[in-house]
């Protein structure tokens, strides 16, 4: 095993040390240390974080200058006056509406398809017994390691001979169940116990009465973290509505936004602005659920 | 061979009752017909989006099919074209490059931000995690876009502001060297965040009193790290680094809007191959082949996570 010059005197020092008596004096000078520690540890965060965030801020702040002040030999941070005209102009040059309309009708749809398809399947997997299941449970895990770029050929003209190129359907049905989604549910519904369905079933509720009133609405957390993931990941998406949509009619916020910058002369303020009121909408949404985000990710380790 | 023929027909028989079984009771055929309705619509949805796009993948890379034209069978042609391809050997060097310095530093550097936000008495240690997280919410491709504007020398902040700290470059973007750094900086921009909520995760169910019994033992912070956080953080850092790993594989968004592969190729990955030589050349046979070789990267990829994942639970 390979180990720094350090190590062996480290394990030393731990295998010895279990025998010796506590000493009382350490104490201040460790107190002393954790404060100091905590106020570094506190300055390389904050530095962190200012690095992270840094370039949405220098987005932001430059959506907000004239271009005259963008384009010049010494760029500062923050705008010296304010304009919103930016704004004004990307809303009509990059048809800002008509790519929020189509980015959340995508988005939405996959999210409200993909959330009731998902869950039907998780609860037949996780709730019921049938011949089958451990085969298509396998199948469904198999699709997860599968990476969705080697379908897009085949997809684009699967789409083509339905015509359905530059439609929603053609953006959502594709995406209307998803591998993930079913393992991710059918893991919360198995923790649910038994017992909490056989009133039920005595009164002769059916599968779906059961599914619908009992484990959907215990299930609530994970459906909701869920749907967070499905909504983020489809409105953040590129590739897929580049394949789909090939008329600015049919783009979304991303796959229109990466085009117009590829195609025109650059005007900068007007594409910051645009590229600001894009993620917008998820960085607000994220400031609003931020903690139970956060901790699913955490606790279910996804994606 | 009497005997033979009576044991496969023994055995055959066996078969047909299995099979016959779950159909054997009405209580069963309905127990079926229920578990199979409440599947059919993701039954429905992957087999036509999922199962078939996949299978006509693999006979398209059997074809020279170029969406206008004819399409002929021409067997392994593609696979072997590929072989021979300075292009494709090219971008998968760009793939791997990507991948292979994206990746580590990816997981050190969110291993070392989950330590450091991971202390109880940090103050806003909540919003310095949510700052550091949000790049993982917004959408790469815009994203992207900022950051090429501050790799453009004509307004460019980063180029300016290291000329002032005396670093003369050159336009990044445009340099054949250096565009390839730049979009990794996005990449790990975008996703080291993400996985130090993960590592958070993870240092959170190491017991306080492993660290507690080594600091009364006199252990060093460093050796508390060696020998307590990373070998009980192992599966953690596995599934990091297997999930940071597929994902750079399947680089693309940053790198569409940055440098559209350029220049001369040098960041362009497999995925952009396939988007190019599919959508753009319309060589879908060939795009297909190259499809097939990104499935089978990830797939050892996965098959090492699952692996992994079923020797996860280790006590200690």
């Amino acid at each position: 095993m390979l180990q720094s010059p350090a190590a062996p005197e480290q394990s030393r020092r731990l295998a010895v040390l279990p025998g010796l008596p506590r000493r009382a004096s350490r104490r201040p000078r460790r107190s002393f240390t954790a404060v100091f520690g905590t106020g570094w540890a506190l300055a390389v965060g904050i530095a962190a974080a200012l690095v992270v965030i840094f370039p949405l801020v220098w987005m932001l702040a430059t959506s907000l200058k004239p271009e005259a002040q963008i384009i010049t030999a010494h760029p500062g941070l923050f705008p010296t006056q304010i304009t919103w005209s930016n704004y004004a102009q990307a809303w009509t040059a990059i048809d800002f509406p008509r790519l929020l309309l189509n980015t959340t009708i995508f988005a939405g749809g996959v999210t409200v398809l993909s959330l009731t398809f998902d869950s039907l399947t998780a609860y037949a997997l996780a709730r019921l017994d049938f011949p089958g299941k451990n085969v298509m449970f396998v199948l469904i895990l198999i699709t997860l390691m599968l990476p969705f770029q080697v379908n897009l050929v085949p997809l684009f003209l699967e789409l083509t001979s339905f015509h359905w190129i530059n439609t929603y359907q053609g953006l959502i049905l594709p995406r209307a169940t998803n591998a993930f989604g079913i393992f991710f549910l059918r893991q919360f519904f198995l923790s649910i116990p038994k017992e909490v369905e056989d009133a039920a079933r005595i009164d002769g509720a059916s599968d779906f009465k059961i599914y619908r009133k009992i484990i959907l609405p215990m299930s609530f957390p994970a459906v909701l973290t869920l749907g967070l993931f499905h909504f983020m990941y489809n409105w953040n998406d590129l590739l897929w509505p580049l394949i789909v949509s090939t008329s600015s009619s049919m783009y979304t916020l991303s796959s229109g936004l990466a085009l117009f910058l590829g195609s025109h002369v650059i005007l900068y303020g007007l594409v910051m602005a645009g590229s600001v009121m894009a993620i917008v909408p998820m960085v607000v949404a994220f400031v609003l659920v931020q903690r139970r985000f956060v901790e699913s990710i955490a606790t279910s380790g996804l994606r | 061979m009497q005997d033979a023929t009576a044991t496969v027909r023994a055995r055959l028989m066996t078969w047909a009752a299995r099979l016959r079984e779950p159909f054997a009771t009405k209580a069963r055929r309905r127990r079926m017909l229920t578990a199979y309705t409440f599947m059919l619509p993701s039954l429905v949805v992957l087999a036509v989006f999922m199962f078939y796009p996949l299978v006509r993948a693999a006979w398209l890379s059997l074809t020279n099919y170029a969406f206008f034209g004819s399409s002929h069978f021409i067997g392994l042609g593609n696979y072997v074209q590929l072989v021979h391809d300075p292009q494709f050997w090219g971008d998968l060097v760009n793939t791997v490059y990507y991948a292979g310095v994206t990746t580590p530093v990816s997981v050190a550097l969110a291993l070392a931000l989950a330590l450091l936000l991971n202390r109880q008495r940090l103050p806003g240690r909540g919003i310095l995690r949510a700052a550091i997280f949000v790049p993982a919410v917004v959408s790469l491709a815009v994203a992207a876009i900022p950051f090429r504007l501050m790799f453009t020398p004509s307004i460019g902040f980063a180029t300016f502001w290291l000329a002032r700290l005396g670093i003369h470059t050159s336009d990044w973007l445009t340099s054949q060297t250096l565009a390839m750094p730049a979009v990794i900086i996005v990449g790990i921009w975008k996703n080291v965040g993400f996985y130090m909520v993960i590592y958070i995760a993870g240092l959170q169910t190491i017991p306080r009193e492993f660290y507690e019994a080594a600091t009364i033992d006199g252990a060093s912070p460093w050796a508390r790290f060696r020998r307590i956080t990373l070998p009980l953080l192992s599966n953690t850092t596995m599934f990091v680094t297997i999930i940071a790993a597929i994902a750079s594989f399947q680089a693309f968004d940053q790198i569409f809007v940055m440098t559209g592969g350029g220049p001369a190729f040098s960041t362009e990955t497999l995925v952009m191959l396939i988007y190019r030589e599919g959508f753009s050349n319309f060589q879908m046979g060939y795009a297909s082949a190259i499809g097939y070789v990104l499935l089978l990267i990830i797939l050892v990829l996965s098959l090492l996570q699952m692996r992994f994942f079923n020797r996860r639970i280790v006590r200690y």
